[in-house]
């Protein structure tokens, strides 16, 4: 008896074959086109990932900064070299774009927003809020105003 | 066979974390009034800031929040995409090491206000 292969009609019992039929695959990375929904989705994780990786970094900054009037300064100082200063800009950005997915993921739980038209806006919504207040923290840092 | 990693409690890890996210969120919007207030613009008004009751009991709160939050979020990475499970079993292990240890400095920071 010949051994059994997925797709063999005569092999199996209709709800195996059913089972075993192969599933159409499109996974071709750079022929799908993800829609901003997506890209919103799949930037919450990163930002996530790596504010989990600043953590570290972010606790010793604030450490430092309740450690003694000096320890104050000094962190004032770090927060003004662009070695420091521009990875700061980089964690607001990727807390203020969690911050603003996870309120929308929020609402989406609660089936609000759940149409094409109205997911597609709200992405707009997070992307623009999230990276207009990074722009605006990083121009008050600057002193722009 | 029962796998040795994974979320068994679906619902509730659901659940927890958005109810961190809330908490988290609340006290950043708490946090962004203080700082347009004017409490880091000197050292003192900082440290007395942080150090009055309710913003270290919140502080401690958000810090056990994120904790608790990013163990959940950085469990779910490992779980999408890393299978073989004594690699997982291993990263599963290091980031609650972190954490805990991340936690407990927190603790320290407030603790010692």
């Amino acid at each position: 008896m010949p051994a059994f292969r997925p797709g063999d009609r005569m092999a199996a019992p209709r709800s195996k074959q059913l089972i075993n039929k192969p599933r159409p695959k499109f996974l071709d990375l750079t022929a799908i086109r993800l829609p901003l929904a997506g890209f919103v989705s799949i930037l919450h994780r990163i930002s996530g990932s790596v504010l989990f990786l600043a953590l570290p970094a972010l606790i010793a900054m604030f450490a430092l900064s309740l450690e003694s009037p000096e320890g104050f300064e000094r962190a004032r100082q770090l927060m003004r070299q662009p070695m420091i200063a521009i990875p700061l800009f980089g964690l607001a950005w990727a807390y203020l774009h969690h911050f603003c997915a996870g309120i929308r993921f929020l609402l989406l739980d609660l089936h609000i927003g759940l149409d094409k038209q109205g997911a597609h806006q709200s992405a707009i919504a997070v992307m623009a809020v999230s990276l207009g207040l990074t722009t605006l923290l990083a121009a008050k840092l600057l002193g722009v105003f | 066979m029962r796998t040795t990693t994974g979320a068994h409690y679906g619902l509730s890890d659901w659940i927890v974390q958005r109810i961190t996210a809330v908490a988290m969120a609340i006290y950043t919007l708490v946090m962004v009034v203080a700082l347009l207030c004017g409490v880091a613009t000197s050292y003192e008004r900082w440290h007395a800031f942080f150090s009055s009751g309710p913003v270290q009991f919140a502080t401690f709160l958000f810090a056990m929040c994120l904790c608790y939050h990013a163990w959940i979020g950085i469990r779910d990475i490992w779980m999408d995409y890393v299978k073989p499970v004594w690699v997982r079993l291993t990263l599963h292990s290091l980031t609650v090491l972190a954490l805990l240890g991340y936690a407990g400095w927190c603790l320290e920071i407030l603790w010692r206000l």
